[in-house]
């Protein structure tokens, strides 16, 4: 704090009215100084930290009440007279000292800035009320550091004692802060013929007679001057050169001075001047003759002194010094001489505040002298707009501009009236929405926002939804913070300002920052407010229910573009948006069911939000508006059945509320392609019940979906492929398939690329080749050695699932084992998968062997590349699923040679024991078959007898499965028959 | 003013006053009996029967935080109806009526009245002017600071003269407002504003306005 920001205040002033600091990468800097000092000083200076103020500091904050806890708070700590050191009610901080500043800055965390910046605006002097009024406005601001410590001497009392301290501590950061602004605007200095003209002219208002003025003359050689405003000869200009000039200074002989593009120096001047350059290079006229004339610095000094009384002088020097520059010299002219102007008051400190503000700080109507230094990224673009100003900018571009005039300096009444008429631009045309952000009309939209006249929020905002359709529109309303102004927004009292608002949010919020910000600032909530109404339902609506109905859709709308963040789907859940969702979801009007609809099946991807739309009996309403006439409805109901069908609870609700027919009708629209990926999906997930099937092949969709095999998008071919692989559950469906002709289209779908795709494929393929005649085609047609080949897909999903349907091809082809050898390498690829890592593989891959292995040449071949000890090593599984296909490959792997022997060295015996502990019948039939199998070899028998088997096996002799009852008895009476065998040899 | 003849007051104004149930309005008469008879205002011409021109810009500017003297004048003018220069009972209940609750139609009718300045049932470019000529912010670099205003109030007229005649007629100013409400108080703000609506009953004691 101190000085630098009672000047800044000072600056504000000058400025206008009620000013703001503009964001700019040096006011920025100057924020993080002042706030770092702030957190400083409590560590540094606690005793001064502890000061309490003459007066609070008082802000509107923005800081959410979280931040404070509760809605008015008040510290503890109290000053002398019992008011609390820091006070907050509703939205207005008071604060008295450091301590607490730094405390609630530290709380800020980043809105830190914006509440540092926020106090220096409401608090133009915070000089005057930490230290009380006489300190503020003594004689003169900037000598006025030694008045007050000469004051501060005087007395001594420890108070006294510790303002000196304060104000030395806030002098301190006062030449920090001059410091690093200087830092700032002193990089890339280059003299251009303006910017000396403009220091010319300022020094000659400082010169003449006397002895109080900075020099005694300064003078050009020249008159004349060129039109690129350079006075020295053209010869001399091909070397930087601008002008020459004759300075006198009070206390030096006159000084010639060359000023070129690269800086100043001494020429050989006098009388006829020699160019040849007699000094070093400064960086502009007032470094020169500092280093030059003490007299001149001590002027400067004097100058500064009188600053109070000459204030208004000054201005109207700036001013006109201003308006010869901006009519002669081109924008980045200006805008290089204006940083140019800082060396120059960098020693008039008066000055240079005075000059300073207007130029950097971009407020009301200052706007068209502000263009300045530190806006980096103007800097960039403007030259270039210009450029292009001047070749073919459409007529729109200067419509816009000149209503931005009216925009940016009209009253409430007048802004209106330019809001209204840039609507009748096109604004759904891009020319016009980058017209509009070119212009800078956007920062002034978005600052209406911010204003109490709600004709000029509701004008602005109907513009800002318009252009927010344009995606380079809506990143920059998100940069210039407009969603946070919008989400407050959704706290006023208007319904017509609630609506627009939220539709700009709707807009806006497409992208994942925006859709951060939203959630961040509580919008969630906000926008799960304007659904919270309780007119749903009835079809004759009065205006009020009407108006109601408006918010509840544009809030929907605004929801929806927001749920596609994950978060923000549990954001509206929290918020209680479910039972509203589902409570508009009864309405009748498709204009709202089509964002409710939307937001559901975009948040159908949580399982929270699955079975709440199963619960809150939503399931009912989505399939009434799947015969809805609007075809965007349809889609979202099918997406969100798509997606919340992986339930069985939720499958039936599905038939029960009768959404299969419509279902199976909607495959006939083939135009619409989101909605036939969308119903197809929503076919696919409610064929995994058996029962839906059955409906579905009353209302003929296989027949459909065979029709849809060809010619169609991914998604559409994905979803449809998935649904004929859940038919297929239904034997006469596979013949319907073959039938209407589709196993040729999904033989040749195997030869894709795209992974979900070929696992669901491969899962149709499989399932059809269930039956012979199917096979037939499909062995004609080589969909065995291509499904063979996706076993070299490095996806183990269509790895599995290839895995699984080779299965029912070899079981139902003619000639199976001759057509699996004539696959070349295919056995030793089989065989290698069992070193997958994916449980399904392996499951699928056992099945595979399983069904090899009954031809006994294949087996021969398997042996050879190792399947038996690659299976043993499997043994010690928990999966049932595994357990069961493994033992079943083990028990047909033990029919060649010594393989029941291998099993037995290879430890596969002791676990497939423990398989009869399982809890799944299916596995108890494959390990008793596959235990009678290996209990021919004697050794193996010995080892199930030691891991307790018969006990077990004896319960299985009880089941009522025959093949189960069958395989444990033999398997017993292998083992009693080598037990009598032993006793034989033993005793007899 | 007796018990009786309130009562009537209340009876008959209940009726052209349509906006407002008779507890309104009788809420409203007591309002204009305490505001006309505020001390300080025994001077004018119609102590105690009604408003003259101050007390009324006066109240219109408490009340509802107006600030254009040329429009609160019209704004007089327009609850004026006999053109007495005084407001009375009758003239203010009817007047607030509008002023208040009016629908979209009575206050097109209304603000138009008010921005027809010269009453010749158009507004015209010199009108606009009028009301329009503090809009705009100085702006120092401006050579003609009535340049801007010139420039506005054609914007306007392009945006609101259908019939392209160079002036609104009311058919125009219907016509645009219908077609964007915003347009209402194009020149001027001549309404309050949404806040104020409630004020005026709220059961505080009446003269506190």
């Amino acid at each position: 704090m101190g000085a630098a920001l009672s000047r800044a205040a000072q600056w504000t002033a000058a400025g206008s009215g009620t000013g703001t600091l503009e964001t700019t990468s040096l006011n920025e800097s100057v924020l993080n100084e002042i706030i770092k000092f702030l957190e400083d000083v409590c560590t540094t200076h606690p005793q001064e930290a502890a000061f309490i103020f003459r007066e609070p500091l008082e802000w509107e904050t923005e800081l959410s009440c979280s931040v404070f806890g509760e809605e008015t708070v008040q510290s503890e700590a109290k000053g002398k007279d019992g008011q609390p050191v820091l006070l907050r009610t509703a939205s207005t901080v008071r604060v008295r000292s450091f301590d607490q500043l730094s405390h609630l800055l530290q709380n800020a965390m980043e809105k830190k800035s914006k509440e540092a910046q926020a106090c220096l605006e409401a608090n133009r002097d915070p000089i005057v009320k930490i230290l009380g009024p006489e300190y503020g406005t003594v004689e003169g601001e900037d000598l006025s550091m030694l008045h007050l410590l000469d004051k501060v001497k005087k007395d001594d009392d420890p108070e006294t004692e510790t303002i000196r301290r304060i104000i030395l501590l806030l002098h301190q950061l006062d030449l920090q802060l001059l410091n690093s602004s200087l830092k700032h605007i002193s990089q890339d200095i280059r003299l251009n013929p303006a910017a000396v003209n403009n220091e010319v002219n300022l020094l000659k208002n400082f010169s003449g007679k006397g002895e109080d003025t900075v020099l005694e003359s300064l003078e050009y050689t020249s008159d004349y001057m060129f039109s690129n405003g350079c006075r020295a000869p053209p010869w001399r200009q091909a070397h930087g050169e601008i002008c020459y000039l004759v300075i006198k200074p009070h206390d030096t002989d006159p000084l010639y001075i060359t000023c070129s593009t690269a800086g100043v120096f001494l020429n050989g001047g006098k009388d006829d001047i020699d160019y040849e350059r007699k000094s070093d290079v400064y960086k502009d006229i007032v470094t020169f003759l500092r280093e030059r004339s003490p007299k001149f610095v001590e002027n400067m000094a004097k100058q500064a002194a009188k600053k109070d009384t000459e204030e208004g002088r000054s201005n109207t020097v700036s001013r006109k010094a201003k308006k010869k520059a901006s009519g002669t010299s081109s924008q980045s002219v200006r805008k290089k001489q204006s940083s140019k102007w800082y060396g120059l008051l960098i020693f008039l400190p008066s000055f240079f505040f005075y000059f300073y503000f207007p130029y950097l700080h971009k407020t009301g109507r200052f706007e068209d002298i502000s263009e300045s230094s530190s806006e980096t990224e103007e800097d960039e673009e403007q030259p270039i707009r210009r450029q292009e100003g001047n070749t073919d900018l459409p007529s729109e571009y200067w419509g816009i501009q000149k209503l931005a005039k009216y925009l940016k300096g009209g009253n409430p009444t007048a802004t209106v009236i330019a809001l209204c008429s840039m609507r009748d631009f096109n604004l759904a045309q891009e020319t016009c929405q980058l017209a509009i952000r070119d212009v800078g009309c956007l920062e002034v939209l978005i600052n209406l926002l911010d204003t109490e006249e709600i004709k000029c929020q509701i004008g602005s905002l109907k513009i800002l939804k318009e252009i927010s359709q344009n995606t380079l529109i809506r990143h920059a309303i998100a940069d210039l913070g407009g969603l946070e102004i919008m989400v407050k927004i959704l706290d006023s009292p208007d319904k017509d300002l609630k609506c627009l608002a939220a539709e700009t949010i709707a807009n806006v919020a497409r992208f994942k920052e925006a859709r951060r910000t939203v959630r961040q600032h509580g919008g969630i909530k906000r926008l799960v407010g304007l659904l919270g109404c309780n007119s749903v339902g009835s079809s004759s609506l009065t205006s009020y229910q009407a108006k109601d109905t408006e918010m509840a859709r544009c809030g929907a709308l605004a929801l929806w573009s927001c749920s596609k963040s994950t978060k923000n789907k549990e954001a509206i859940r929290k918020a209680g948006g479910i039972p509203l969702l589902a409570k508009w979801l009864k309405c009748s009007h498709a204009n709202i069911l089509t964002p409710v609809a939307g937001t559901l099946q975009e948040c159908a991807s949580e399982p929270s939000y699955r079975l709440a739309i199963r619960t809150e009996g939503m399931i009912e309403n989505l399939v009434k508006n799947l015969s809805s006439e609007h075809e965007e409805l349809q889609m979202h109901c099918a997406n969100a059945i798509f997606k919340c069908a992986e339930d069985k609870e939720t499958r039936d609700l599905v038939r029960q509320h009768g959404g299969l027919a419509p279902l199976s009708v909607l495959l006939g629209n083939s135009e619409n392609k989101q909605l036939l990926a969308a119903v197809t999906g929503a076919i696919w997930k409610c064929a995994i019940s058996r029962e839906n099937v059955s409906k579905f092949r009353e209302c003929k969709a296989v027949e459909a979906l065979v029709g849809l095999l060809t010619d169609q998008p991914e998604e559409v071919l994905v979803n449809t492929v998935g649904a004929l692989g859940e038919c297929c559950q239904e034997p006469i469906n596979r013949t319907t398939i073959r039938k209407c002709g589709g196993i040729p289209t999904l033989v040749k779908l195997l030869t894709g690329t795209d992974q979900a795709l070929l696992v669901n494929v491969t899962k149709a393929v499989g399932a059809c080749a269930a039956e012979r005649e199917n096979m037939t085609i499909i062995d004609r047609l080589d969909g065995v050695r291509l499904l063979w080949s996706l076993l070299k897909n490095p996806n183990p999903d269509v790895q599995a699932s290839a895995a699984w349907a080779i299965c029912p091809c070899i079981e139902n082809a003619k000639d199976a084992g001759e057509m699996v050898r004539s696959f070349v390498g295919g056995l030793e690829l089989i065989v290698n998968l069992l070193k997958s890592k994916n449980k399904e593989v392996l499951a699928s891959v056992c099945a595979a062997i399983t069904n090899i292995a009954k031809d006994e040449e294949n087996l021969a071949v398997i042996t050879d590349h190792g399947v038996v000890p690659l299976l043993s090593k499997l043994a010690n599984t928990n999966n049932d699923k595994l357990r069961r296909h493994l033992a079943e490959a083990i028990s047909n792997c033990c029919m060649w040679g010594s393989n029941r022997v291998t099993f037995g060295e290879t430890k596969a015996v002791a676990p497939l024991v423990r398989y009869l502990k399982s809890n799944d019948p299916s596995v108890h039939r494959a390990t008793a078959q596959a235990l009678y199998q290996l209990s021919e070899d004697p050794n193996n028998c010995i080892t199930m007898h030691e891991n307790g088997v018969v006990k077990l096996l004896l319960a299985m002799v009880g089941s009522t499965d025959e093949t189960l009852q069958e395989a444990a008895a033999g398997c017993i009476a292998n083992i009693r028959r080598l037990a009598l065998a032993t006793e034989k040899a033993k005793y007899g | 003013m007796s018990r009786r003849k309130l009562q009537q007051l209340v009876e008959s104004l209940g009726r052209s006053a349509k906006h407002f149930n008779k507890s309104e309005v009788e809420c409203l008469i007591k309002l204009f009996n305490a505001l006309v008879k505020r001390p300080g205002q025994s001077n004018s011409r119609f102590a105690g029967v009604g408003f003259d021109r101050n007390m009324f810009r006066d109240t219109l500017h408490s009340a509802f935080g107006m600030t254009d003297v040329m429009l609160m004048d019209r704004v007089f003018r327009t609850f004026d109806r006999d053109n007495d220069s005084c407001i009375s009972v009758v003239e203010w209940v009817e007047g607030l009526s509008v002023f208040l609750r009016g629908t979209l139609e009575e206050r097109i009718k209304y603000c138009f009245e008010v921005y027809d300045l010269n009453g010749d049932g158009y507004i015209s470019r010199e009108e606009m002017f009028q009301m329009l000529k503090n809009s705009l912010l100085k702006q120092p670099s401006e050579e003609d600071p009535d340049e801007g205003i010139k420039d506005l109030v054609d914007i306007a007229l392009k945006k609101m003269d259908y019939d392209h005649d160079g002036k609104l007629s009311f058919m125009d100013f219907e016509k645009a407002v219908r077609d964007e409400n915003l347009l209402l108080e194009a020149f001027g703000p001549c309404l309050p504003d949404l806040k104020w609506q409630t004020m005026v009953f709220q059961p505080a004691p009446s003269a506190g306005l």
